[in-house]
């Protein structure tokens, strides 16, 4: 089911056809003032300057690496321009083009341009299929990669195993055999030293990830099948501790679950339906949204106490992203880390870390401000700011079929949202303003997954296709196909140098540039 | 019913003993009884016979016994079989309609729809011989070729309908058995009209029968309705409709049909 671009419409044929401006500057364009803002901190810095109107964005960008002290080793920024009511206008290319031309400030006009530093490091476009490997014996349901080495790979299956892969050499490296089930979900906790796995014979298991055993036996209380597991931030673990399991069920509860001496520390129920997605927060607050509409904050630090129910939807609460979900994943690695580095760091330089990092996701004009968008059978998402408020933000509708899953880009400025309408779309992660709309799928998109430098975005879907999308330009980027049959499963290494995908073929590919 | 069964068909017939529970369960309760007495004084190939399917039973009871309990400490100790339909927690809970499925249901919906659309209100007629149907006639000099027939039941034969040449016509109508008019009764509106008829549309004994234009009950005949008046959606009169045959037409000397609307 290859992508055929619909032929041209008469609108489109008439609109080629008129005469086209020449994207060029003028050479009278006077200069203009402004002054640059940071993003996350809200400092500004060097006063105003004055600037050539048609200056361009590399041209920012090599004044603000000046003013920064930093010409050997430039930042790359992105700019956008504050406008009169607190909105945000991105700059591409040049200024005349993107804020004077379109008249949203003359010449005569101070601007202040907000910047943000983009990801030093750029992951290329995967574009092709490295490896199918077989080895399952049944539907793929789930994959994680390991947070802190994209050679290590889980994937859940049908077959009531999960499996480690060593995606450097493309080969099965342990079978994790214990549930009696299918395994529906598994967790890579944020230290990459434990796998955690959900199964629909009501239990969870715990595995060691560098060896493959289990850490002992099943983690039993839940009555159905679990839904969703989500680890403790590794920032919140109190030292000397292993980082605490949070998994939610269709039984309509949420278990807390202490993984050295591995028993439920608390329960936490009061949903009426099944509990469909569970998320730890980075401020010790746990999210779960269910069937019963409703998303419910439990704060653990109080031993579980609902301190805030939030009703807005009306249907079933289907997917939770936080704007910090890349960063806790990813604990205290990044894209550079390996196996090796969790080894040589201590547990408070871990610890350290990983605090840098999630602050550094939260943090929006010097203050800590966690961002949540749920994702609904009743066609819409919300938009939240729970710390603030338990009205929404804003409500963000658009697609006209159930979403399915929605996930925030690792710096938290975009959101895609991925629907059984066949579509994806992006919205603001700031504001939660509809952005725009990724079409090519021909069936219901499942899930979506970024790559670590935000630039890139990877889709699986019903249709058997993977499909990358450029964000910036909103458009296909890569089509590949290469699964048989449906795409249940899709994610990213957190270096972005691999895909895994699994699905209904019972292959497990893995894909690269 | 096959003779060996005799015992069945007795309790059918009779029924049980009034006190039939009670001796079952003073037997079943015996049981125990009975084999213990077999073990002890059962010989020769009986006793062996007798060990054997003990031996048996007596496995077959420990095997259960301890799956049991195994089940019980930590649930079933084989992991599922796998029946490939294994799906994301995204999907659990959604009626995914199976495409195979949904397709194979249209199928049979259209079906049903098509049957409906030839519904009529007699459905099965009994079937009429060729020998009922069709009279012999003897021809020749000496009346020994017999590759004439007459057909016994009423007909309907078209306008402006000239005979073949006696030497050649093979099927004679009889012009006494031959009908132009129907009494149509417009089931809805109760009423029954004399009709003329335009054609046979379909004789369900036979598509000779068809041809021929005979008419025997259940008969799908054409009619001209112009003087019902009824109305087309589009606003056009109607005059031709079908309408199905209900009486035996050669035992009353008329036809008599419903209208299928």
């Amino acid at each position: 089911m290859a992508t055929v671009i619909p032929p041209p419409s008469k609108k489109q044929k008439r609109e080629a056809q008129q005469v086209r401006e020449v994207d060029l500057v003028p050479d009278d364009v006077p200069n203009v003032l402004i002054k640059f803002q940071a993003s996350d901190t809200g400092e500004s810095i060097g006063g105003s300057i004055r600037v050539p109107g048609g200056i361009t964005e590399k041209q920012l960008e090599e004044l603000l690496n000046q003013l920064h002290g930093e010409s050997d080793e430039p930042v790359p920024y992105t700019f956008s321009l504050l406008g009169d009511k607190e909105d945000l206008i991105d700059i591409r290319d040049n200024l005349y083009k993107s804020v004077l031309k379109p008249g949203h400030k003359t010449t005569e006009d101070f601007m202040t341009l907000v910047y943000t530093p983009r990801a030093v490091f750029k992951v290329r476009p995967i574009t092709r299929s490295n490896a199918a490997i077989a080895g399952h014996g049944s539907t793929i349901l789930c994959c994680e990669f390991a947070p802190n080495d994209s050679g290590r790979m889980c994937t859940g299956a049908g077959d009531s195993t999960a499996r480690v892969w060593d995606c450097n050499t493309q080969t099965p490296l342990y079978t994790l055999s214990g549930h009696s089930n299918w395994v529906l979900c598994v967790a890579y906790s944020p230290c990459g030293s434990m796998i955690a796995t959900g199964s629909m014979d009501n239990t969870i298991r715990l595995w060691d990830a560098d060896s493959g055993k289990p850490i002992g036996s099943a983690l039993t209380g839940h009555s159905k099948w679990i839904s969703s597991l989500s680890w403790e931030p590794l920032h919140l673990v109190k030292a000397g501790d292993s980082p605490r399991l949070a998994s939610a069920s269709k039984d309509g509860t949420v278990k807390i679950w202490e993984t050295t001496r591995r028993h439920c520390l608390f329960t936490m129920s009061g949903h009426t339906n099944a509990v469909s997605c569970v998320k730890w927060s980075g401020t010790n607050i746990v999210y779960s949204g269910s069937h019963d509409k409703t998303i419910k904050a439990w704060d653990i630090s109080a031993g579980g106490k609902c301190i805030q129910t939030l009703k807005n939807h009306a249907h079933w609460v289907n997917h939770i992203s936080l704007s910090t979900d890349y960063a806790l994943r990813r604990g205290c690695f990044d894209h550079a880390s390996t196996r090796q580095t969790s080894k040589t760091m201590s547990a408070e330089q871990r610890q350290q870390k990983a605090l840098e990092i999630w602050e550094k996701a939260a943090k929006l004009n010097g203050v800590i401000n966690e961002r949540m968008v749920t994702a609904s059978d009743d066609f819409t998402m919300y938009f939240w700011e729970p710390t603030k408020s338990s009205k929404p933000v804003l409500r963000m509708s658009g697609h006209q079929k159930l979403v399915n899953h929605v996930a925030f880009s690792p710096d938290g400025r975009h959101v895609v949202s991925s629907s059984f309408d066949n579509s994806i779309k992006i919205w603001d992660g700031l504001r939660g303003t509809f952005l725009g709309t990724l079409r090519g799928h021909v069936a219901p998109v499942y899930k979506t997954a970024w790559s670590a430098d935000n630039r890139l975005l990877v889709s699986c879907s019903k249709d058997t296709t993977l499909k990358v999308w450029d964000i910036r330009t909103r458009k296909l980027s890569v089509d590949l196909p290469g699964h048989a049959d449906e795409v249940y499963a899709v994610d990213w290494s957190t270096d972005g140098k691999r895909v895994a995908s699994g699905g209904k073929d019972k292959m497990v590919r893995l894909w690269s540039n | 019913m096959p003779q060996n069964e005799y015992i069945e068909q007795h309790i059918k017939q009779h029924g049980k003993r009034l006190d039939h529970e009670e001796r079952q369960r003073k037997k079943q309760a015996r049981e125990g009884h009975r084999v213990a007495k077999d073990a002890q004084n059962l010989t020769g190939w009986r006793a062996k016979q007798f060990n054997k399917k003990r031996y048996a039973e007596k496995v077959a009871m420990k095997k259960k016994i301890k799956a049991h309990q195994e089940s019980k400490l930590n649930g079933p100790s084989t992991p599922k079989q796998d029946d490939g339909e294994a799906l994301p927690t995204y999907l659990l809970d959604r009626q995914t309609n199976n495409t195979a499925k949904a397709i194979s249901s249209s199928i049979k919906q259209k079906r049903l729809e098509k049957a409906d659309k030839f519904s009529v209100p007699i459905p099965k007629v009994r079937g009429v011989s060729e020998e009922e149907m069709f009279k012999v006639i003897k021809t020749g000099k000496k009346n020994h070729k017999s590759w004439k027939r007459m057909i016994t039941k009423h007909t309907f034969v078209g306008e402006g309908f000239t005979r073949r040449p006696v030497k050649m016509e093979r099927i004679i109508r009889p012009a006494a058995l031959r009908q132009k008019k129907a009494n149509v009764t417009h089931p809805e509106l109760g009423v029954t009209v004399f009709l003329p008829i335009l054609g046979v549309k379909k004789n369900p004994q036979s598509p000779m029968y068809t041809q021929l234009g005979v008419l025997t009950k259940g008969t799908i005949i054409e009619v001209n309705v112009s003087e019902l008046g009824l109305v087309t959606a589009g606003g056009k009169v109607v005059w031709g409709k079908y309408a199905q045959i209900t009486n035996e037409p050669d035992r009353d000397g008329c036809v008599n049909a419903v209208l299928l609307v």
